[in-house]
Protein backbone atom coordinates (compact mmCIF):
# COMPACT_ATOMS: atom_id res chain seq x y z
CA UNK A 1 0.00 0.00 0.00
CA UNK A 2 2.77 2.21 0.69
CA UNK A 3 4.21 1.62 -2.43
CA UNK A 4 1.05 2.35 -4.15
CA UNK A 5 0.89 5.96 -2.21
CA UNK A 6 4.32 6.89 -3.32
CA UNK A 7 3.66 6.29 -6.85
CA UNK A 8 -0.08 8.38 -6.47
CA UNK A 9 2.00 11.23 -5.65
CA UNK A 10 5.02 10.89 -8.07
CA UNK A 11 2.55 10.81 -10.73
CA UNK A 12 -0.27 13.63 -9.86
CA UNK A 13 2.87 15.72 -9.31
CA UNK A 14 3.94 14.96 -12.73
CA UNK A 15 1.14 15.30 -14.38
CA UNK A 16 0.11 18.77 -12.75
CA UNK A 17 3.12 20.39 -13.16
CA UNK A 18 4.57 19.34 -16.43
CA UNK A 19 0.76 21.17 -17.89
CA UNK A 20 1.61 24.32 -15.37
CA UNK A 21 5.46 24.45 -16.38
CA UNK A 22 4.82 23.97 -20.12
CA UNK A 23 1.37 25.58 -20.63
CA UNK A 24 2.47 29.31 -20.31
CA UNK A 25 5.58 28.08 -22.85
CA UNK A 26 2.91 26.75 -25.01
CA UNK A 27 0.48 30.24 -25.00
CA UNK A 28 3.49 32.24 -26.21
CA UNK A 29 4.15 29.66 -28.85
CA UNK A 30 0.82 29.55 -30.22
CA UNK A 31 0.48 33.13 -29.90
CA UNK A 32 4.26 33.90 -31.82
CA UNK A 33 2.36 31.96 -34.60
CA UNK A 34 -1.39 33.57 -34.83
CA UNK A 35 -3.07 30.72 -33.44
CA UNK A 36 -6.08 32.26 -31.69
CA UNK A 37 -9.23 32.58 -31.63
CA UNK A 38 -11.98 35.12 -30.64
CA UNK A 39 -13.34 34.70 -27.01
CA UNK A 40 -17.03 35.37 -28.14
CA UNK A 41 -17.76 36.24 -24.35
CA UNK A 42 -15.51 39.42 -23.78
CA UNK A 43 -15.43 42.84 -24.87
CA UNK A 44 -13.96 43.86 -27.78
CA UNK A 45 -11.71 41.57 -30.06
CA UNK A 46 -10.08 39.21 -27.20
CA UNK A 47 -8.22 36.45 -29.12
CA UNK A 48 -7.48 33.74 -27.06
CA UNK A 49 -4.68 30.58 -28.10
CA UNK A 50 -5.74 27.56 -29.04
CA UNK A 51 -4.77 24.81 -28.69
CA UNK A 52 -3.80 23.65 -25.05
CA UNK A 53 -4.54 19.83 -25.92
CA UNK A 54 -1.07 19.64 -26.75
CA UNK A 55 0.08 20.76 -22.80
CA UNK A 56 -2.89 18.23 -21.88
CA UNK A 57 -1.73 15.43 -23.64
CA UNK A 58 2.17 15.65 -22.81
CA UNK A 59 1.01 15.95 -18.68
CA UNK A 60 -1.32 12.80 -18.95
CA UNK A 61 1.16 11.18 -21.72
CA UNK A 62 4.30 11.60 -19.21
CA UNK A 63 2.43 11.05 -15.90
CA UNK A 64 0.48 7.51 -17.28
CA UNK A 65 3.94 6.54 -19.05
CA UNK A 66 5.49 7.06 -15.25
CA UNK A 67 2.39 4.98 -14.32
CA UNK A 68 2.93 1.52 -16.49
CA UNK A 69 6.61 1.85 -15.62
CA UNK A 70 5.47 1.38 -11.99
CA UNK A 71 2.44 -0.88 -12.72
CA UNK A 72 2.68 -3.02 -16.63
CA UNK A 73 -0.41 -3.42 -17.18
CA UNK A 74 -2.50 -3.37 -20.19
CA UNK A 75 -5.47 -1.70 -18.83
CA UNK A 76 -2.67 1.79 -18.20
CA UNK A 77 -1.42 1.00 -21.47
CA UNK A 78 -4.72 1.20 -23.23
CA UNK A 79 -5.46 4.45 -21.21
CA UNK A 80 -2.64 5.85 -22.78
CA UNK A 81 -3.10 5.07 -26.56
CA UNK A 82 -6.78 6.25 -25.90
CA UNK A 83 -5.34 9.32 -25.00
CA UNK A 84 -3.33 9.64 -27.68
CA UNK A 85 -5.91 8.43 -30.73
CA UNK A 86 -8.28 10.98 -28.88
CA UNK A 87 -6.29 13.80 -29.06
CA UNK A 88 -5.43 12.87 -32.82
CA UNK A 89 -9.06 12.87 -33.70
CA UNK A 90 -9.64 16.59 -31.25
CA UNK A 91 -7.05 17.96 -33.60
CA UNK A 92 -7.86 16.85 -37.13
CA UNK A 93 -11.21 19.04 -35.93
CA UNK A 94 -9.53 21.85 -34.30
CA UNK A 95 -7.66 22.08 -37.80
CA UNK A 96 -9.78 21.10 -40.40
CA UNK A 97 -13.45 22.01 -39.77
CA UNK A 98 -15.00 18.48 -40.05
CA UNK A 99 -18.99 17.26 -40.25
CA UNK A 100 -21.44 16.66 -37.10
CA UNK A 101 -20.43 12.45 -37.71
CA UNK A 102 -16.93 12.66 -37.75
CA UNK A 103 -15.94 12.84 -34.27
CA UNK A 104 -18.60 9.80 -33.03
CA UNK A 105 -17.53 7.93 -35.96
CA UNK A 106 -13.60 8.50 -35.15
CA UNK A 107 -13.76 8.20 -31.71
CA UNK A 108 -15.60 4.89 -31.56
CA UNK A 109 -12.44 3.27 -33.58
CA UNK A 110 -10.05 5.05 -30.41
CA UNK A 111 -11.84 1.82 -28.74
CA UNK A 112 -9.83 -0.30 -30.74
CA UNK A 113 -6.69 -0.93 -27.94
CA UNK A 114 -9.15 -1.75 -25.33
CA UNK A 115 -10.59 -4.53 -27.28
CA UNK A 116 -6.57 -5.19 -28.65
CA UNK A 117 -5.17 -5.19 -25.46
CA UNK A 118 -8.30 -7.39 -23.78
CA UNK A 119 -8.51 -4.59 -20.96
CA UNK A 120 -12.06 -4.53 -20.32
CA UNK A 121 -14.03 -7.09 -18.26
CA UNK A 122 -17.77 -8.17 -19.99
CA UNK A 123 -19.52 -8.08 -16.54
CA UNK A 124 -21.82 -4.48 -15.88
CA UNK A 125 -22.02 -3.77 -12.09
CA UNK A 126 -24.48 -2.15 -10.56
CA UNK A 127 -25.19 -0.79 -6.89
CA UNK A 128 -27.27 -2.92 -4.82
CA UNK A 129 -28.46 -5.41 -7.66
CA UNK A 130 -24.86 -6.86 -8.14
CA UNK A 131 -23.41 -7.54 -11.81
CA UNK A 132 -24.15 -8.63 -15.02
CA UNK A 133 -22.38 -10.97 -17.49
CA UNK A 134 -23.60 -9.46 -20.98
CA UNK A 135 -20.31 -10.11 -23.31
CA UNK A 136 -21.65 -9.19 -26.47
CA UNK A 137 -23.70 -6.49 -25.43
CA UNK A 138 -20.52 -5.25 -23.62
CA UNK A 139 -18.77 -5.12 -26.65
CA UNK A 140 -21.31 -2.46 -28.18
CA UNK A 141 -20.73 -0.63 -24.77
CA UNK A 142 -16.94 -0.18 -24.79
CA UNK A 143 -17.71 0.91 -29.10
CA UNK A 144 -20.06 3.48 -27.82
CA UNK A 145 -18.54 4.71 -24.18
CA UNK A 146 -15.22 6.52 -25.86
CA UNK A 147 -17.77 8.65 -28.57
CA UNK A 148 -20.24 9.07 -25.52
CA UNK A 149 -17.86 10.78 -23.55
CA UNK A 150 -15.47 12.25 -25.89
CA UNK A 151 -18.60 14.23 -27.42
CA UNK A 152 -20.29 14.78 -24.02
CA UNK A 153 -17.17 16.69 -22.02
CA UNK A 154 -16.68 18.34 -25.88
CA UNK A 155 -19.89 19.82 -25.84
CA UNK A 156 -19.56 21.51 -22.30
CA UNK A 157 -16.43 23.42 -23.78
CA UNK A 158 -18.79 26.63 -24.03
CA UNK A 159 -17.51 28.60 -21.71
CA UNK A 160 -13.79 30.04 -19.66
CA UNK A 161 -12.69 27.04 -17.41
CA UNK A 162 -15.84 24.39 -17.43
CA UNK A 163 -14.35 21.36 -19.46
CA UNK A 164 -11.34 21.57 -17.61
CA UNK A 165 -12.97 22.24 -14.05
CA UNK A 166 -15.84 19.93 -14.92
CA UNK A 167 -13.34 16.96 -15.75
CA UNK A 168 -11.01 17.47 -13.17
CA UNK A 169 -14.08 17.12 -10.67
CA UNK A 170 -15.51 14.42 -12.34
CA UNK A 171 -12.26 12.60 -12.15
CA UNK A 172 -11.61 13.16 -8.32
CA UNK A 173 -15.06 11.93 -7.97
CA UNK A 174 -14.21 8.64 -10.39
CA UNK A 175 -10.86 8.30 -8.43
CA UNK A 176 -12.29 8.34 -4.82
CA UNK A 177 -14.80 5.68 -6.40
CA UNK A 178 -11.87 3.53 -7.48
CA UNK A 179 -10.13 3.72 -4.30
CA UNK A 180 -13.48 2.62 -2.48
CA UNK A 181 -14.06 -0.19 -4.93
CA UNK A 182 -9.91 -1.00 -4.26
CA UNK A 183 -9.30 -0.62 -7.90
CA UNK A 184 -5.94 1.21 -6.71
CA UNK A 185 -4.41 1.16 -10.21
CA UNK A 186 -6.84 2.61 -12.14
CA UNK A 187 -7.60 4.73 -8.95
CA UNK A 188 -3.99 6.09 -9.59
CA UNK A 189 -4.35 6.25 -13.30
CA UNK A 190 -7.23 8.60 -12.55
CA UNK A 191 -5.66 10.60 -10.06
CA UNK A 192 -3.45 11.68 -13.31
CA UNK A 193 -6.32 12.48 -15.50
CA UNK A 194 -7.78 15.11 -12.43
CA UNK A 195 -4.06 16.89 -11.60
CA UNK A 196 -3.54 17.15 -15.57
CA UNK A 197 -7.54 18.76 -15.42
CA UNK A 198 -6.70 20.52 -12.68
CA UNK A 199 -3.34 21.79 -13.73
CA UNK A 200 -5.26 23.40 -17.16
CA UNK A 201 -7.86 25.00 -15.56
CA UNK A 202 -5.51 27.40 -13.49
CA UNK A 203 -5.27 28.75 -17.28
CA UNK A 204 -8.47 28.23 -18.42
CA UNK A 205 -10.45 29.32 -16.05
CA UNK A 206 -11.81 32.86 -16.19
CA UNK A 207 -10.46 34.87 -18.05
CA UNK A 208 -8.97 32.37 -19.76
CA UNK A 209 -5.32 32.64 -20.64
CA UNK A 210 -5.59 29.18 -23.42
CA UNK A 211 -8.37 27.47 -25.02
CA UNK A 212 -8.41 23.74 -24.68
CA UNK A 213 -9.52 23.45 -28.35
CA UNK A 214 -11.22 19.69 -29.27
CA UNK A 215 -7.55 17.91 -29.06
CA UNK A 216 -7.86 19.00 -25.43
CA UNK A 217 -11.85 18.20 -24.64
CA UNK A 218 -11.84 15.53 -26.57
CA UNK A 219 -8.98 13.79 -25.11
CA UNK A 220 -9.87 14.31 -21.90
CA UNK A 221 -13.35 12.79 -22.43
CA UNK A 222 -11.74 9.78 -24.41
CA UNK A 223 -9.36 9.51 -21.62
CA UNK A 224 -12.07 9.58 -18.84
CA UNK A 225 -14.59 6.86 -20.88
CA UNK A 226 -10.72 4.73 -21.18
CA UNK A 227 -10.42 4.40 -17.71
CA UNK A 228 -14.44 4.07 -16.87
CA UNK A 229 -14.17 0.91 -19.06
CA UNK A 230 -10.44 -0.16 -17.67
CA UNK A 231 -11.83 -0.01 -14.41
CA UNK A 232 -14.73 -0.99 -14.61
CA UNK A 233 -16.93 1.85 -14.13
CA UNK A 234 -18.69 2.51 -16.49
CA UNK A 235 -22.15 3.59 -14.36
CA UNK A 236 -20.20 5.51 -11.99
CA UNK A 237 -18.54 7.39 -14.58
CA UNK A 238 -22.28 8.42 -16.04
CA UNK A 239 -23.46 9.19 -12.81
CA UNK A 240 -20.23 12.00 -12.27
CA UNK A 241 -20.53 13.47 -15.53
CA UNK A 242 -24.62 13.45 -15.42
CA UNK A 243 -24.55 17.39 -15.80
CA UNK A 244 -22.65 16.68 -19.45
CA UNK A 245 -24.64 14.23 -20.09
CA UNK A 246 -27.92 16.18 -19.30
CA UNK A 247 -26.66 18.91 -21.72
CA UNK A 248 -25.85 16.49 -24.34
CA UNK A 249 -29.66 15.07 -23.93
CA UNK A 250 -31.49 18.28 -24.11
CA UNK A 251 -29.29 19.62 -27.28
CA UNK A 252 -30.15 16.25 -28.62
CA UNK A 253 -34.02 16.03 -27.71
CA UNK A 254 -34.41 20.02 -29.16
CA UNK A 255 -31.99 19.38 -32.15
CA UNK A 256 -33.12 15.40 -33.05
CA UNK A 257 -29.96 15.30 -34.90
CA UNK A 258 -25.91 15.20 -34.77
CA UNK A 259 -24.77 18.44 -35.93
CA UNK A 260 -21.37 20.14 -35.06
CA UNK A 261 -22.31 23.28 -32.60
CA UNK A 262 -20.71 25.48 -35.45
CA UNK A 263 -23.79 24.95 -37.76
CA UNK A 264 -26.26 25.40 -35.55
CA UNK A 265 -28.27 28.93 -33.43
CA UNK A 266 -26.54 30.23 -30.27
CA UNK A 267 -28.78 29.25 -27.79
CA UNK A 268 -27.68 32.13 -25.45
CA UNK A 269 -27.00 36.31 -26.47
CA UNK A 270 -25.48 38.45 -24.25
CA UNK A 271 -27.39 41.71 -22.62
CA UNK A 272 -25.78 45.08 -22.98
CA UNK A 273 -23.30 44.84 -19.67
CA UNK A 274 -21.90 41.53 -21.84
CA UNK A 275 -23.72 39.20 -19.19
CA UNK A 276 -25.67 35.68 -20.83
CA UNK A 277 -28.90 35.34 -21.62
CA UNK A 278 -31.65 32.98 -23.11
CA UNK A 279 -31.43 33.71 -26.69
CA UNK A 280 -35.04 35.07 -28.19
CA UNK A 281 -34.29 33.15 -31.55
CA UNK A 282 -37.05 30.32 -31.96
CA UNK A 283 -35.47 26.76 -32.71
CA UNK A 284 -32.58 27.79 -30.98
CA UNK A 285 -31.10 23.90 -29.13
CA UNK A 286 -31.80 23.88 -25.45
CA UNK A 287 -28.45 23.20 -23.41
CA UNK A 288 -27.39 23.18 -19.89
CA UNK A 289 -26.15 27.42 -20.53
CA UNK A 290 -29.44 28.42 -21.73
CA UNK A 291 -31.05 26.82 -18.91
CA UNK A 292 -29.02 28.75 -16.48
CA UNK A 293 -29.72 31.64 -17.91
CA UNK A 294 -33.53 31.04 -18.39
CA UNK A 295 -34.88 33.17 -15.53
CA UNK A 296 -31.88 36.00 -14.82
CA UNK A 297 -28.85 36.87 -16.94
CA UNK A 298 -25.77 35.56 -15.49
CA UNK A 299 -22.10 37.11 -16.35
CA UNK A 300 -19.50 34.06 -17.59
CA UNK A 301 -17.94 33.47 -14.29
CA UNK A 302 -21.30 33.19 -12.44
CA UNK A 303 -22.29 30.37 -15.25
CA UNK A 304 -18.93 28.45 -15.00
CA UNK A 305 -19.01 28.90 -10.79
CA UNK A 306 -23.11 27.32 -11.32
CA UNK A 307 -22.08 24.30 -13.99
CA UNK A 308 -19.16 23.52 -11.36
CA UNK A 309 -21.57 22.95 -8.55
CA UNK A 310 -23.64 20.74 -10.59
CA UNK A 311 -20.73 19.06 -11.18
CA UNK A 312 -19.85 18.68 -7.47
CA UNK A 313 -23.44 17.63 -7.36
CA UNK A 314 -23.15 14.74 -9.58
CA UNK A 315 -19.70 14.00 -7.76
CA UNK A 316 -21.24 13.55 -4.44
CA UNK A 317 -23.46 11.09 -6.20
CA UNK A 318 -20.77 9.02 -8.13
CA UNK A 319 -19.27 8.30 -4.53
CA UNK A 320 -22.51 7.80 -3.18
CA UNK A 321 -22.83 5.26 -5.94
CA UNK A 322 -19.65 3.31 -5.68
CA UNK A 323 -20.49 3.36 -1.72
CA UNK A 324 -23.89 1.37 -2.46
CA UNK A 325 -21.80 -0.92 -4.46
CA UNK A 326 -21.13 -2.82 -1.75
CA UNK A 327 -24.79 -3.54 -0.97
CA UNK A 328 -26.65 -6.17 -2.32
CA UNK A 329 -30.48 -6.05 -1.63
CA UNK B 1 -33.67 27.51 -11.95
CA UNK B 2 -31.29 25.75 -10.38
CA UNK B 3 -32.79 23.77 -8.37
CA UNK B 4 -34.82 21.82 -11.26
CA UNK B 5 -31.19 20.88 -12.62
CA UNK B 6 -30.30 19.54 -9.09
CA UNK B 7 -33.87 17.54 -9.49
CA UNK B 8 -33.37 16.52 -12.58
CA UNK B 9 -29.54 15.34 -12.17
CA UNK B 10 -31.54 13.08 -9.16
CA UNK B 11 -34.10 11.73 -11.18
CA UNK B 12 -31.78 10.87 -13.76
CA UNK B 13 -29.61 9.18 -10.89
CA UNK B 14 -32.96 7.25 -9.68
CA UNK B 15 -33.59 5.49 -12.91
CA UNK B 16 -30.25 4.79 -13.89
CA UNK B 17 -30.40 2.82 -10.52
CA UNK B 18 -33.52 1.24 -11.13
CA UNK B 19 -32.79 0.43 -14.87
CA UNK B 20 -29.97 -1.43 -13.58
CA UNK B 21 -31.66 -3.20 -11.04
CA UNK B 22 -33.74 -4.18 -14.37
CA UNK B 23 -30.93 -5.43 -16.31
CA UNK B 24 -28.96 -7.13 -13.39
CA UNK B 25 -32.94 -9.46 -12.22
CA UNK B 26 -34.61 -9.53 -15.57
CA UNK B 27 -32.37 -9.45 -18.68
CA UNK B 28 -28.88 -10.65 -17.49
CA UNK B 29 -30.60 -14.00 -16.50
CA UNK B 30 -32.91 -15.00 -19.65
CA UNK B 31 -31.73 -18.48 -20.83
CA UNK B 32 -33.71 -20.51 -23.82
CA UNK B 33 -32.04 -23.86 -23.02
CA UNK B 34 -28.75 -25.25 -23.74
CA UNK B 35 -30.41 -25.84 -27.77
CA UNK B 36 -30.60 -22.52 -28.52
CA UNK B 37 -28.09 -20.89 -30.30
CA UNK B 38 -26.13 -18.21 -27.41
CA UNK B 39 -26.18 -15.49 -30.52
CA UNK B 40 -29.88 -15.56 -29.86
CA UNK B 41 -30.22 -15.12 -26.50
CA UNK B 42 -27.62 -12.40 -26.86
CA UNK B 43 -29.95 -10.81 -29.74
CA UNK B 44 -32.70 -11.06 -27.15
CA UNK B 45 -31.18 -9.48 -24.40
CA UNK B 46 -29.73 -6.83 -26.74
CA UNK B 47 -32.98 -5.85 -27.94
CA UNK B 48 -34.40 -5.75 -24.73
CA UNK B 49 -31.87 -3.26 -23.13
CA UNK B 50 -32.36 -1.32 -26.17
CA UNK B 51 -36.47 -1.01 -25.36
CA UNK B 52 -35.30 -0.54 -21.65
CA UNK B 53 -33.02 2.76 -22.76
CA UNK B 54 -36.27 3.70 -25.20
CA UNK B 55 -38.46 3.78 -22.06
CA UNK B 56 -35.05 5.63 -20.47
CA UNK B 57 -35.59 8.20 -22.68
CA UNK B 58 -39.01 8.94 -23.09
CA UNK B 59 -39.41 9.02 -19.11
CA UNK B 60 -36.63 11.46 -19.09
CA UNK B 61 -38.26 13.63 -21.97
CA UNK B 62 -41.56 13.61 -20.18
CA UNK B 63 -39.56 14.74 -16.95
CA UNK B 64 -37.66 17.21 -19.17
CA UNK B 65 -40.70 18.79 -20.37
CA UNK B 66 -42.62 18.50 -17.23
CA UNK B 67 -39.50 20.40 -14.94
CA UNK B 68 -38.50 22.61 -17.56
CA UNK B 69 -41.56 23.62 -19.60
CA UNK B 70 -41.53 27.60 -18.92
CA UNK B 71 -38.04 27.47 -19.89
CA UNK B 72 -38.75 25.26 -23.00
CA UNK B 73 -40.52 26.69 -26.15
CA UNK B 74 -38.38 26.43 -28.86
Amino acid sequence: MEEKIIVAIIVSAIAFFSIYAFTPVLIKFLEKRNLTVKDANKKGDVMIPRPGGISILIGIVASEITLYFFFPISEVLAIIIVSILGFSVGIIDDRKVMGGWFKPVALAFCATPIFLLGAYDSNLDFPLFGSVKIPSLYLALIVFMIPITGNTLNSIDVLNGIVSGFTAIASFALAISLFILQNYEIGIACLCLAFASLAFYKYHKFPSRIFPGDSGSVMLGATYGAIAIVGQVEVIAAVAILPAVINSFLFLSSVKRIVEHREINNPTSHTDDLKLKSTDVNHAPITLVRLLVAKIPLSEKQVCNQVLKLAVFSGILAIITALMMGIKI
Amino acid sequence: MAIKIYSFIFVMWILMMLGGGLVVLFVGPISFGTNIEPIITSVVKVGLALFLIFIWIIILTKIKNWVFKSQIKS
